[in-house]
């Protein structure tokens, strides 16, 4: 590897783990769902510096081209990063769902109550 | 003290038809509360309800049908409702069968009473589409739960307060509650009638499965909920004291 591209990629991948420090830092993001990110920006950081351990997992998995493997886990994040996301979103939804009931059965009551005490 | 019995009506922009179905339920059945759950209506439907005499549950948003359902049951719950009936607000379902199906669960011969289309005298004419979907359904439900069911896709049903405590739950499947909740009842060994009842062809036109997109939905969702149903375990930590409760 190029000491070149080395490079780029070691500023890139370091940027990326601090900007989600940053986030996490600031509770832009929650700790919750940092951990896929950050465990992300590290291994980036790891493979960028320890070139040869990309070499020996796209051994390892069969690929061709060491791009490959990266290609390859990216894609296998990005699943990850949207099933989780769908999960919260389910979890959301049904939250939503019932606080929105409760606010239509408090609201009722209220509104009986408000007429008995007028009436 | 309110009555022992509540009527529900899910209503989303229901304008035209909402005035008919509560006053025609007024009058049949005096004695019983009718609560309408307005979905975030754009419409008048929640003020035409509360002027017919209904009380009003009105959404912050639109939810959909089978959350409105739910909501109905989980005020008839806090409520201490020991009997409810559900019905559909675009006047499809004739409120004389409110009494029949009632008096299915208030006898104890069943738990929830399922009003049926096919049963029943009604001018109801479902498309070919429809019936055959309903017949899919009907198989579907028989093969993986062994209830034999005629109308699986009916709005129209009565039931007591130990269904109510199950639909109150999470697991109500809020999208679509049809074919998979009889299954769903089916497992937790509900005793499960249905009756004749008089169904019309939805007059407003407004039918939720007009779209074929929609249809085709409708179709996945429904087969993989009973499939999922059939697959999952329920537990209901208070159901053996309330049975007990209602049987002796």
């Amino acid at each position: 590897m190029p000491i070149r591209q080395k490079v780029v990629a070691f500023l890139i991948a370091i940027s990326i783990f601090f900007v989600i420090l940053e986030l996490v830092r600031r509770r832009k993001l929650r700790e919750e769902y940092s951990w896929l990110w950050l465990l992300t920006g590290a291994l980036l950081v790891t493979l960028t510096i320890w070139y040869d351990l990309l070499v020996r997992i796209t051994d390892l998995i069969g690929a061709v081209a060491p791009t490959s493997t990266l290609f390859f886990f990216a894609l296998i994040f990005l699943i990850l990063v949207c099933v989780q996301f769908s999960m919260r979103i389910s979890a959301l939804t049904n939250q939503v769902k019932d606080l929105a009931q409760e606010v239509t059965i408090l609201k009722a009551k209220v509104d009986v109550q408000g007429k008995g005490t007028e009436g | 003290m309110h009555s022992d019995t509540l009527i529900i009506i899910p209503a989303y922009n229901e304008e035209k038809t909402i005035l008919k179905v509560i006053t025609s339920i007024k009058e049949q059945y005096p004695d019983m509360d009718v609560a309408v759950i307005n979905d975030g209506s754009s419409d008048n439907t929640a003020r035409l309800a509360r002027e017919a005499g209904a009380m009003v549950l009105s959404h912050p948003f639109n939810m959909g049908y089978g959350v409105s359902l739910q909501t109905g049951y989980k005020y008839a719950v806090r409520n201490h409702y020991s009997f409810l009936v559900q019905i559909d607000a675009d006047g499809q379902h004739d409120p004389g069968g409110i009494g029949t199906l009632l008096a299915l669960v208030k006898n104890g011969t069943a738990h929830i009473a399922l009003g049926s289309r096919f049963l029943g005298p009604g001018e109801y004419q479902p498309s070919i589409y429809r019936l055959t979907g309903i017949k899919v359904f009907r198989l579907l439900l028989r093969l993986l739960s062994g209830e034999k069911i005629s109308d699986v896709t009916t709005g129209f049903q009565a039931m007591d307060r130990k269904v109510m405590n199950v639909f109150v739950r999470d697991f109500f499947p809020c999208d679509y509650p049809d074919a998979d909740v009889i299954m769903l009842l089916s497992k937790l060994k509900f005793t499960i009638k249905e009756a004749p009842v008089r169904m019309y062809s939805s007059p407003s036109g407004k039918s939720m499965h007009r779209s074929p997109v929609r249809a085709f939905y409708y179709t996945f969702k429904m087969v993989l909920s009973m499939i999922l149903t059939k697959l999952r375990k329920y537990s209901l930590p208070n159901r053996d004291d309330s049975s007990k409760k209602v049987e002796g």
